[in-house]
Formats: structure tokens, sequence, C-alpha cells
């Protein structure tokens, strides 16, 4: 073709793009999570000190332990309920499109100020939730006032979000070759044998996916929180993103909310990896060899 | 079309097995609309709540007002502020346009320099675009805030505007390289040989046909940005300034705690745009999304 000078200059806003605003940042945080520095003075070199102050700081390791259990509910959920819809939807019925859109509709308001209003409204005492859990003759529950049901509240939001996730598996479902179905069917295999030897292989790479992206973006979790519980009652909602957010930008201190973020993104880092060392064990790619 | 999907054997099937297949479908449905109730009733009892007087918001299922009332729209409008909520949905809009515009042109560029050429380092470039996709912005938040201070950005759209014309989200790039690498070539072989250069081919011949994933990626844009919180919180601090999300928040920490219809009211003003546009543009996102999934 012509010189790979053409090739680069084309790819130019991105290279100034990522030294600029993206690796810059990424030493730049790592070095700030080494000093002092609050915005006004210049950063003081303080070694491991913010990293040992974390060790010791309760309110930290409150907001680690919570920021852990909201993932390892959530993603979850989030997943399981989207596979679920999409199979449900993968048959030939009438009103698919209909279906698929009022299911997605939620995730697409998804990161809205307005929808975590709207939670706030529908959680409280006297709200929807707990009308139509007294309508059908349970008891009404006190979403925001007590720890575990609080942090359950925001699971619930983002669960309810499982719009996206569903429609890449119900993408990857469509793709499954019928035929093999009907093989399975001609050796006798009912529906959940097919469903579990044929369809999960097959969607694993998309299950991988999903709970990729799903972990990394549930670790980050803000508006939530934020503006449904503002992170009470007892701090149980509030999450490592709030704590880095208030330490930063409410208290300036630049260099230990650095250190939070960096032991967030090593978590997120080290979580990651292994999903990825793992799935060399249970993540099928067409044109593998299996015995 | 038929309800019963499950193949039926074009011969006669035994009586049982229709059976069978008709409890299965209806069972599946039943199921899809309980579901589906769930997933929409709220927003349903959102636009009903914002019609209702204070005193009615609680305390019932029913989404319907007994005594409706623009009372809350009329209020919310308003604002505690010295400006309307029009102001603060055209301060949104002012941040949109530009981001959308930017995105567009910018990852355009570097999809078609990722899919059509060769260059030294491309792998290790294209490596770096996955892994920033993965990267959290929580890492380099920080960082970028004292960057935009030095320059003497904060308090104005540039930090939302700028990255965007850097080709900032790395998933709307990898979205459109997916999607010039199932285009074939042979057109703009054609416009090659009668000499065009690359860039004459990229205006004239990749971009009409990139126009549906563009088209894909400006919505999601959109959204985006219509639903950002926390870049706004961070970089804006003049009321003036606010976009709607801002501006919804304030209202909840202004508003005394009995005016609860104006919040609703204002909240179904800031979904409007976005559900308008979902609605006329539907397929442009499930395509979207289909092709290499999305966050949200």
């Amino acid at each position: 073709m012509e010189s790979p000078r053409i090739g680069l200059a084309y790819l130019a806003p991105y290279l100034i793009g990522l030294l600029v605003f993206t690796a810059i940042p990424f030493l730049g945080s790592l070095y700030l999570s080494f000093t002092d520095y609050n915005l006004i003075q210049s950063p003081v070199w303080s070694g491991m000190d913010n990293f040992r102050e974390l060790m010791n700081d309760r309110t930290f390791m409150r907001s680690l332990r919570v920021t852990l259990l909201y993932v390892f509910i959530t993603v979850p959920l989030k997943l399981a309920f989207a596979l679920f819809i999409a199979v449900i939807l993968n048959y030939r019925l009438r009103a698919i499109g209909f279906f698929r859109t009022a299911y997605y509709v939620p995730s697409i308001l998804g990161g809205s100020i307005a929808i975590a209003v709207l939670w706030r409204y529908i959680f409280a005492d006297a709200g929807l939730v707990n009308m139509v859990l007294t309508g059908i003759g349970l008891e009404p529950v006190n979403w925001f006032g007590d720890p575990v049901n609080a942090l359950f509240t925001i699971s619930l939001l983002r669960t309810w979000q499982f719009g996206s996730a569903m429609v890449i598996f119900l993408a990857a479902l469509q793709a499954v070759d019928k035929s093999l179905y009907e093989a399975a069917a001609i050796d006798g295999a009912n529906k959940w044998h097919s469903f579990v030897h044929i369809t999960l292989p097959l969607i694993t790479p998309v299950i991988f996916f999903n709970l990729i992206m799903q972990m990394v973006q549930a670790f980050q979790e803000f508006n939530g929180p934020y503006i449904i519980t503002g992170g009470g009652p007892l701090k149980s909602t509030y999450l490592l993103p709030l704590y880095i957010y208030d330490e930063a930008f409410k208290n300036f201190n630049m260099g230990y909310a650095s250190a939070i973020a960096w032991v967030l993104f090593l978590i997120i880092m080290v979580l990651t990896v292994v999903a990825f060392w793992s799935s060399k064990k249970w993540v099928y790619y067409a044109g593998d060899k299996r015995s | 079309m038929t309800d019963i999907a499950t193949a039926i054997p074009a011969t006669a099937a035994p009586a049982h097995e229709v059976r069978a297949a008709r409890l299965s479908a209806f069972i599946r449905y039943t199921l899809l609309t309980v579901v589906g109730l769930i997933m929409l009733y709220p927003l349903i009892w959102l636009i009903g709540a914002s019609f209702k007087t204070n005193s009615e918001i609680f305390g019932s299922i029913g989404f319907i007002p007994r005594e409706p009332t623009l009372e809350g729209y009329v209020k919310g409008w308003e604002t505690s502020t010295p400006y309307t909520f029009g102001r603060f949905f055209w301060n949104t809009f002012l941040i949109i346009l530009p981001k959308t515009i930017f995105t567009a042109i910018s990852c355009a560029l570097v999809a078609y320099g990722f899919a059509r050429f060769e260059f030294p380092f491309k792998r290790f470039f294209f490596a770096t675009l996955i892994a920033t996709l993965l990267l959290p912005n929580v890492v380099t938040r920080i960082p970028q805030y004292i960057l935009f201070r030095d320059l003497g950005w904060l308090d104005t759209y540039l930090p939302l505007w700028v990255p965007s014309a850097f080709a900032g989200d790395a998933f709307f790039v990898f979205m459109l390289v997916q999607f010039l690498r199932a285009i074939p070539r042979d057109m703009e072989e054609a416009a090659r040989v009668d000499g065009a250069n690359s860039f004459q081919t990229l205006i004239h011949i990749v971009v009409p046909m990139l126009l549906p994933a563009l088209i894909s990626v400006m919505l999601f844009q959109f959204m985006w940005t219509m639903n950002d919180f926390l870049g706004p919180l961070i970089y804006l601090s003049s009321v003036e300034k606010f976009p709607v999300s801002l501006a919804l928040k304030l209202s909840i920490d202004t508003t005394e705690a009995f005016d609860w219809n104006r919040i609703l009211a204002m909240s179904v003003l800031a979904l409007l745009p976005a559900l308008i546009v979902f609605f006329m543009a539907q397929k442009y996102f499930i395509e979207g999304i289909s092709a290499g999934g999305v966050k949200g």
C-alpha cells in the first residue's frame, strides 16, 4: 500500500489521547499514591505511609468489605437473570421484539440520576415495593434503614438493568447451529441436557465477556449509592468509589485517594487475571481441539 | 408465525405433544409478561406519580392520579435556583453536541487506521485499546482532574469535550473496527486504482458504508453523556453551567421534604430525551450492542 506513516497518522488522535489522558494519568496516580498532596502545596513523598494507613483505616476496611460483597451479589445475579431471560426469548415467539425492547429500556436509562431518584421513592417505607409486598400478604421491608437491605436495593437496581448483557446473550444464542440440537434430540437428549451440554459450552466466550465487563463496572459503582443511600446506613453502602470521591474532592487528600484507587485497581486486575487464567479451563472457542 | 416455535413435525403430532407444546408456550408467555411488568412498571408509576398531588404519592400501588395536577411540573420547572430547568437542558445539549461530533470523527479516523493499514507496533497499539477498555476510570480520574486544573479548565465544558476528540472511548473505536473488518474492501481498492488518496477513500467510500455503525456510536455517546453525573460533578461548580443530572441532584438537596411531585416531574423530563431517542432508533442500539457488547 503506502508508507506506514499514513496508518499512524490516522491513529494520531488515539495515540495523543492515550498518552495524555490515559498513560500519563495512570502513572501519575501511581506516583501520587506514594505522596501527600492537598492540591495547594507540591506533592510530598511519603513512601508507603498511605498504604500503611489504609491497613489501619476502619472506614477503608468496611468500604472494601461492602464493595466486594456488592460485586459478588450483583454480578452473578445480573448475569444469571440476563441468561435466563435470553434463553426464554430465544424461541420464535410472537412479540419477541416487544419483550426485548421492554427489557432493554431500563438499561438504556441505566446510569441516569432520575432512575436513582425513582429507586429512592419506590423502596421508601410506604413506597411501591412495600405496597406490593403488603398487597400479597407479606411484611413490608425496611429497605433503607437496614445495612444489608440498603446494599441489596442497589444490587436490585443494577440487576433490573440486565438488558445489555441479555442482548449479547441473545445474539450468541441465535448464532448456535440448530442442527446440533436436532442431532442431540435424535440421540434422545432432553431440553435440559441440550442446554447444559450444547448451549452452555458454545456461549462460554460470551459469558466470559459479560462477566469481565460487568465486574469491572460493578467495582466502580458510584451513582446508585451516592444518590439512593448516600453511603448509609452505617456506611453499609459506602462503596470504595464513594470513599475515593470524598477523599479526593471533598477533603483534597489526593495522595490518599490515589492510594485507595490503586488498591481498587489492583483488586480488579487480580480478579480479571484470575478470570482470564481460569478461562482456559472453561471457555470453549470454536476450533479448540477438545478430547 | 406460530406461537409454538417448538418444532412440531409436519406429520400430525400426537395430541399429548401438542398439549405439552401449548402449555410450555403459555408458561413462557406468562413468565415474560410478569418480568416485563417488573421491568416497566416502575417507569409507568414514575410517570403517573409525577401528575399526582404530594399527599397521594406514597401508600398506593396504582399509577393513575386521583386528582391529576401539573403542579409538580410547573413548580419543578422553576427550580430553587435563579434558572429554570430549560437552562439545564440547554447546558446538557451544549455538552452533548460537541462530544458526539468529536467522538464520531475521531473514532472513525482511528478505526480506519487500525482496520485498513499496516504500520509498526500495530498489534501493540491494538492491545492498548483493549487494555483501556478494561481499565477502570477510577485510576486516571485524579491526575486528569489535576491536568485540567493546571490548564485552567475547571468549571468549563472543556474537560468533558476534549477527551472525546482524541478517541477517548476505546469501546467505540473497537466497535467501528469490528464493523470495518466485516466490510469488503473492493470498493475502496477500486477508488484507489482510480487515483483517490486514502483520505478521499475514507470520506467517499468508507464513511457512507460505516454510517449505521457511526449512528450507533453517536447514539450511545448521547445516552452516556445524558446520564453522566460524575464528570460534571467533579468539573462544574457554577450552577449556571449545570447539566440536567446535576440540577436534579441539586433539587433533591434543596427541595423541602414534602414536595415530592416536583422531583418526580423533573425526573420524568430528565428521562424523556433518552426515551425518545431510544424509541426512534432502537435497532441501532440493539445492533451496536450485539456487535461488541456494551456497558450498561
